[in-house]
């Protein structure tokens, strides 16, 4: 069998591999490895085999320590096994690796290596995690490109099973995991000749079986341990002889020869850098140039970094270096160096032959770029007189004086291939079409391709950036492009967001989608736009995407359109060639999709070209207009100086110093952000509004409010700003205003979809109405200041109900998350009811990247400055985390209240006020405010009182007022990863909260099933729809009598909701609330969210209640059930989502079944309810 | 014995009870249910274009839509190849009943444009189906379309649907066309088959508290016959293409009528969707008896008998039955 050309990413390659040679495949979702697991899992659902001819079982377990436990036992059952993951995901792996390790199991990890979250998160690369590793004594090995990622997915395999050490193969995450390139592909015959029939017959014969039995994983004493671990001695030793012969055995085959540690440079250099990883690759360039201009450099790359061999190492090195810079993708605060560097050090000093001077440095932390400019930099270090030892590149150190000047004029990119960048919106199918092209060029004509995507941290009007590179040699080039021949522009607005025309070179390419007729767009450029286009005399070519896209069926997908365009106008293939082989890529896309699907895009292949024009460029500059600063002028210091540069994409220009030094962050810095990303915003008619708020209760963006002012409030307000007199009688006399954020607003229309004011005379016209955003934005811009100004409502004069608690100001505002998100309600409906006394412990996932991702973050406070304290722990610890949280907060009132007693019997403190502060009534926001008020005065009695225990006081006494704390997380965390010590939570009877936004599957990693999935939802390792019953967390909860439990959807029955959240926070144990979320994942229009969400409490899909312990105690029964029974069944909830209409419409007799069952599972459940709630104590 | 036997597009049938396009028809076991009852032919329910194009681009617009958007998450869904938002499983589902009974399969087809009307019918042809009834659900609502351009859409869309397919076609209609009788012809010189009479089309109610309207679809009432024995006397002996009536028809007794006034089938679905396949047996044991208590050799005695060109009273079917009552009306 002949080999073929593909064009993939890291993941896919290296999962093209694995799935072949192994039969059990155990994983966890985690970011950037996922891609790997779901790859396995839709190949073996299709029957795709291994080359033995068996389809490999393919199994997502609770986390990723669970399946390290599986691989662990399949390992010892004789099966090849592996399991793909990163960063924490590592972590909670490596009491396995110990173990399997220990035990001499073979066995190979695909580790897309990941920062590891330290005073932050990150999802993206460095080698943090993987070197965590090293005590476990598995084999390390590092690949650094695509083609090597597949190649040594394979080595790794053949090593280990020759060796008996299990080996960790691990790549950049991101860099090389999400990097589309074209490779060369291993095929079956290639994989067999590699993996010889007697290792695999070995690894049985060792299997654990009762046919021969056997004991492992026995307890040794001081007597033998020591010993029995040296025993394998020999075997570690033995390691890179094997590797080595695998990877000898792999050139013969395919002709690529890799060594333990490969030297490329000049043979008698002077300075050396080694380095590992997808930076080798720019080393590698960089000293190729280096050497052709007479320098004597090199660069040798280490392949295997454990077992480190001496020997190989030495042999690989010139003899004649002077100069060693050890660059190092981690850092390890407190050692001397980093791994790598006390690695080459120790085997110099091993050695004893070579003493040349050894720099340790540091680059490329959570995927910071690594450039031939820094590269450069740490060569023209080495030949420096006093160079700087343990040095940074690619930052700007400005704190310690650790990073080195980079020259960012050195650049190498190939002259005769095409750089590419375009700027997309999410939405628009961009990186999607640009994929598409890679596939062309890669796969249909001789050219090199490689395509690298970033993209935003939002979920909802994000931004992707792709840069694309072809030529006819092989790229090297693991950066992101810095200057381009062909620059796309998709979305107008981004010209004044982004620097667009940064990206081009002289001569460059320019495409732009534009509104409108094209010989108008000139006029609508900035000065610093138009002044680019100049000065680079780029050729500038306009389209009106959008109105071709909508003409032909395509709604908001402009992709093809703007792919034809790229084609037509780069050169990159002739255009008649290119637009067949896009039509053919549309064929292959979009034929599962339906007819329709595919003639759309086929019409708007064929409309483009007429519709792209060629522009005029003058030779002078005519706009005066310049874009308007990224943030208001108003914004506080650390916006301007920090924030500001983040959302200008300007960050990695930021010194060191600009940072706090443990990574605590301000609150309330998403409201200056402006993204103006809603193409329609709601417009109130005030005239037909019935004043229910509900608009402002199911906002996932708090962007449209509701506040009551007297009448003098508004003197003097905007000319368009409306308000009028409120209906009842709590507010009598004063007027009622809704107002929406027009720059916030994500234009989902939940608001108007809730909306029931209609006007009766045309009841298509209701009280809110979504309206064309750009000639509003102005003036409500200016209403929304207004209307913030405006006071906010007296806390203690509000009312519980539902209609109430919106005049309550959300401390949870103008988030990340998707359009229309289900969970941002009820978050948000937290922190007007408690923001002010509250702290979230919150578990990582979407909850906690719309929540705390960086640039910009939603958590906000009040004119008091108090608002949620908001933390992100880890995935699996979520509910320990916020129980630690209550502990402190707990211990810190017993002392305050211990303090103030000592001082109230001591006389210090008069006894009425501490009597009154001890024994405060804190349930309500009037007694919470006078518990504040009390504490005022406190203070202010405790200042210059020279006690030592009233100074302790003083810095305890705001632990006197009373402490809120939610537990907030997805399904993942709370029905998976974070049960077991969710559950431990729930019987430690301490008063928290905990809020379980429900989406029924793993939203943030891209929906793989969660225990929480229901029965014949299709979801990631579970295409053909889950056969399994969702877990019923909320009676597991109940079981424990003492545990406050309700199940909630705010889109059916919102009075329910809020109750709920009241209980919850007046129960004095663990309060547990099930939140019903829709999701992006679910499949359908979320503009429906709402009705989806009543469907699914009707059916019974989703019944409602209330499980109070307290009503016990007044002999009721505890359990409320909230909603009625069942009515019209499942089928009429499940149809409306893709997720179960895949199952459906791919296998209709399976779905029957499954629906059947979920309809007598959900009625039996119900009754079940129904029993509790008859059932008196 | 009595000799129920009659012709429907070209199909020799044992009787004339066909039971109509209905959900029974998704369901295999009920299939085989109306083949055990008697069914003489089963009729598929109708394939809509609209809803398939309408499933494919809302996969587009609310699935892809999120794709390569996140750096986390790439797609929110399974790489279903298999999730094909196509014809696929109607077309299965045509080829599955086919092997499973005996019976001529008709299936039904409800296009939205030229193209997919002729794309469909061909597909549903190749999956099995012995015959097509082409469901005209269409409610003209555009001011700018004249009854002249509806009527010739339609003449259009069957002459090339005959011209592409070789397999019977019968054209279902609805009743509100000014000159029926005329499209009729038309639709017998196209080359239509079969006229079914008549379609029943969702009657949108009025919420007057939520203020929407409200799609609802009542299973026909056996009033509703009077309409389709009219037509059906109106065009019977006239056409080459068989008739079938469909709606309203729940008994044996309305299946005489409706074949006394020309119809050559009698689609049955209220009745079975009440009471179940097996009232198709009974329906034809009742009709049986009817024809023997009034004597009758065989159906075709009976077919047409009182039809507009036979029937005693040919005015009972025009204007002069209306002109009557009016004026023997009395008021008491």
């Amino acid at each position: 069998m002949s080999r073929s050309w593909i064009t993939v990413d890291g993941n896919e390659a290296v999962a093209l591999v694995a799935h072949r040679t192994n039969e059990v495949i155990a994983i966890y979702p985690i970011t950037p490895s996922s891609g790997m697991g779901e790859l396995s899992d839709e190949w073996s659902s299709k029957g795709k085999t291994n080359i033995w001819g068996q389809v490999p079982t393919v199994v997502e377990m609770q986390s990723e320590g669970g399946a390290a436990g599986a691989v662990h036992g399949a390992l010892q059952a004789g099966a090849l096994a592996t399991t793909f993951t990163a960063s924490q995901g590592l972590l909670l792996m490596i009491p396995n690796l110990y173990k399997i390790v220990g035990e001499l199991t073979p066995f190979t990890i695909h580790v897309t290596a990941r920062t590891i979250a330290t005073h932050a998160l990150s999802i993206f690369g460095d080698h943090s995690d993987v070197m965590a590793c090293r005590p476990t004594g598995i084999a390390m090995l590092s690949s650094h490109t695509v083609q090597e990622a597949h190649d040594f997915a394979c080595i790794a395999q053949a090593a280990t099973l020759a060796s008996r050490i299990p080996v960790m193969h691990f790549f950049d995450g991101f860099r090389t995991s999400h990097e589309v390139s074209r490779i060369e592909a291993l095929t079956d015959e290639d994989l067999r000749a590699m993996l010889p029939d007697s290792h695999i017959t070995a690894l049985r014969q060792r299997a654990l079986s009762p046919d021969h039995p056997d004991l492992r994983g026995t307890a040794q004493n001081p007597d033998v341990f020591f010993q029995a671990r040296e025993a394998a001695n020999l075997i570690h030793t033995a390691f890179p002889g094997h590797m080595q012969d695998a990877m000898d055995r792999f050139a013969a085959l395919t002709g690529r020869q890799y060594h333990l540690f490969d030297y490329v440079g000049h043979p008698e250099a002077e300075r050396v850098v080694i380095i590992m990883g997808s930076g080798a690759e720019t080393v590698e360039t960089v000293v190729e140039d280096l050497v052709s201009r007479g320098e004597r450099v090199g660069v040798l790359k280490v392949r295997l970094f454990r077992p480190f061999s001496v020997e190989a190492f030495m042999s690989a090195l010139p003899a004649t270096v002077q100069a060693i810079a050890v660059m190092d993708r981690t850092k390890e605060p407190g050692a001397i160096g980093d791994p790598l560097f006390l690695d080459v050090v120790a085997a110099l000093n091993e050695d004893g032959h070579l003493h040349p001077k050894v720099l340790g440095g540091r680059y490329g932390l959570a995927s910071k770029e690594f450039t031939p400019a820094m590269v450069k930099a740490v060569f023209d270090e080495l030949a420096a007189s006093k160079p700087k030892h343990h040095f940074t590149v690619g930052i700007i150190d400005d704190v310690t004086g650790l990073s080195l000047t980079v020259d960012e004029d050195y650049s190498l990119e190939q002259p005769d291939a095409v750089r590419a960048v375009f700027f997309g919106l999410g939405a628009d199918g961009t990186v999607g079409a640009n994929k598409n092209s890679i596939k062309i060029i890669g796969e249909d004509t001789p050219n090199f391709a490689q395509g690298y995507f970033v993209y935003d941290s939002k979920k909802s009007g994000a931004v992707t950036i792709s840069h694309l590179r072809f030529g006819p040699r092989p790229i090297r080039a693991p950066y992101l492009i810095r200057r381009a021949n062909f620059v796309a522009c998709h979305q107008f607005d981004f010209l004044d967001k982004y620097n667009v025309t940064g990206y081009l070179e002289p001569g460059a390419v320019f495409l732009l989608n534009a509104p409108g007729d094209a010989s108008l767009v000139w006029d609508q450029l900035s000065a610093d736009v138009q002044q680019a286009i100049i000065t680079t005399q780029a050729k500038v070519y306009v389209i009106d995407a959008y109105d071709v896209a909508r003409d032909t069926g395509m709604g908001n997908r402009i992709n093809t359109i703007m792919q034809v365009c790229f084609f037509a106008i780069s050169g990159v293939l002739p255009r008649d060639q290119a637009i067949t082989h896009i039509k053919e890529a549309i064929r292959k896309t979009y034929s599962k999709r339906g007819d329709a699907v595919v003639q759309a895009n086929f019409a708007a292949v064929d409309a483009t070209l007429a519709h792209l024009h060629r522009l005029e460029v003058p030779t002078a500059v005519t706009a005066t207009r310049r874009p308007a600063p990224v943030v208001s002028a108003d914004a506080p210091d650390f916006i301007q100086r920090v924030t500001a540069r983040m959302l200008a994409n300007e960050g990695d220009l930021l010194p060191v110093s600009a940072f706090p030094v443990d990574g605590t962050w301000p609150s309330g810095t998403a409201k200056w952000e402006k993204r103006s990303i809603a193409s329609e915003i709601p417009v109130w008619d005030a005239g037909l509004c019935i004043q229910c708020n509900k608009c402002a209760l199911v906002c996932p963006h708090a962007a449209i409010r509701a506040k009551v002012a007297t009448p003098a409030a508004l003197d003097g307000h905007p000319d368009t700003f409306k308000s009028i007199p409120y209906k009842g009688a709590e507010y009598s006399g004063m007027e009622y205003i809704i107002q929406v954020a027009p720059e916030d607003c994500t234009g989902c229309s939940l608001c108007v979809m809730v909306c029931p004011a209609k006007d009766k005379a045309n009841p298509k016209h209701k009280a809110l109405e979504l309206m064309p955003q750009r000639p509003l934005r102005d003036a409500e811009r200016e209403n929304y200041a207004f209307f913030l100004d405006l006071p906010e409502v007296d806390r203690t004069t509000v009312k519980t109900d539902i209609k109430s608690t919106q005049f309550l100001e959300p401390l949870f505002e103008y988030s990340g998350a998707c359009a229309g998100c289900g969970e941002t309600p009820y978050i948000k409906l937290l922190t007007q009811l408690y923001g002010d006394h509250l702290l979230i412990a919150n578990a990582t996932g979407c909850s906690s990247i719309y929540g705390g991702n960086l640039p910009t973050t939603p958590y906000t406070v009040n004119r008091d400055g108090r608002g949620p304290g908001w933390a992100n722990s880890l995935f699996e610890d979520n509910a320990e985390f916020g129980l630690g949280m209550r502990l402190a907060a707990d211990t810190q009132a017993d002392e305050a209240q211990r303090l103030l007693r000592v001082l109230r019997d001591t006389g210090w403190v008069d006894a009425e006020l501490a009597t009154t502060l001890l024994d405060a009534d804190q349930s309500t926001e009037a007694g919470l405010a006078a518990q504040r008020a009390r504490v005022v005065t406190l203070k202010a009695l405790l200042r210059g009182m020279g006690k030592p225990e009233a100074e302790r006081l003083l810095v305890l006494a705001d632990a006197l007022t009373k402490k809120s704390v939610w537990i907030v997380g997805g399904d993942g965390w709370a029905y998976d990863i974070g049960y077991g010590g969710l559950d431990h939570v729930l019987a430690s009877g301490r008063n928290v909260n905990i809020l379980v936004l429900d989406t029924e599957v793993y939203s943030n990693t891209g929906g793989q099933q969660s225990k929480a999935t229901p029965m014949g939802a299709s979801a990631k390792f579970a295409a053909s729809g889950k056969a399994t019953h969702k877990k019923d967390l909320a009676l597991m909860a109940m079981a424990y009598g003492s545990v406050y439990v309700a199940r909630v959807a705010f889109g059916a029955k919102d009075a329910q909701t809020v109750k709920a959240f009241q209980e919850a926070e007046a129960h004095t144990g663990p309060s547990l609330i099930i939140a019903f979320s829709h999701c992006i994942a679910h499949g359908y229009d979320l503009a429906h969210g709402l009705d989806q969400q009543k469907l699914a409490v009707e059916t019974g899909y989703w019944p409602l209640f209330r499980f109070d312990p307290n009503r016990v105690e007044k002999g009721e029964s505890a359990l409320v059930l909230d909603s009625g029974s069942p009515k019209g069944g499942l089928g009429t909830y499940m149809r409306n989502e893709s997720r179960f209409r895949m199952v459906e419409q791919m296998y209709p007799e399976r779905y029957k079944e499954l629906l059947a069952s979920a309809q007598q599972h959900a009625q039996g459940r119900f009754e079940l309810y129904e029993q509790m709630a008859r059932t008196r104590p | 014995m009595m000799d129920l036997s009659t012709t429907y597009l070209g199909f020799r049938l044992p009787h004339p009870l066909v039971p109509g396009a209905s959900p029974l028809g998704w369901d295999l076991e009920m299939i085989r249910r109306l083949e055990d009852a008697g069914a003489p032919a089963i009729i598929l329910p109708s394939l809509f274009e609209e809803q398939i194009e309408a499933d494919a681009l809302g996969t587009m617009h609310h699935m892809d839509v999120h794709e390569h958007a996140h750096a986390e998450a790439l797609s929110y869904f399974p790489l279903a190849d298999d999730f094909v938002m196509g014809p696929d499983r109607y077309l299965e589902h045509v080829h599955r009943v086919k092997t499973a009974v005996s019976v001529p399969v008709i299936g039904s087809l409800n296009g939205t444009s030229v193209a997919g009307w002729l794309a469909y019918a061909r597909l549903i042809q190749d999956a099995g189906a012995d015959a097509l009834e082409l469901n005209f659900y269409h409610v003209a609502t555009d001011p700018h379309e004249s009854s002249a351009e509806v009527e010739q859409r339609l003449i259009d869309i069957v002459a090339s649907i005959k011209s592409t397919v070789r397999i019977p076609i019968a054209v279902k209609l609805s009743p509100f066309f000014s000159s029926l009788a005329h499209l009729a012809r038309r639709l017998d010189l196209a080359g239509a088959d079969g006229l079914v009479l008549f379609n029943r089309f969702y009657q949108p109610d009025i919420d007057p508290d939520a203020l929407s309207a409200v799609p609802r679809l009542h299973l026909s009432h056996p009033d509703e016959l009077l309409l389709r024995l009219r037509w059906l006397a109106i065009l019977s002996g006239r056409l080459r293409a068989s008739l079938a009536a469909t709606g309203g028809a729940h008994s044996g007794l309305d299946a005489l009528k409706a074949v006394m006034a020309g119809a050559h089938s009698v689609q049955m679905v209220a009745a079975l969707l009440i009471n179940g396949p097996e009232h198709l047996a009974l329906a034809r044991r009742d009709l049986s008896r009817l024809l023997k208590e009034r004597e009758y050799e065989s159906l075709a005695q009976a077919q047409g008998s009182m039809s507009l060109e036979r029937c005693p009273d040919p005015d009972a079917f025009e204007r002069g039955n209306y002109m009557k009552i009016l004026q023997t009306w009395r008021v008491r």
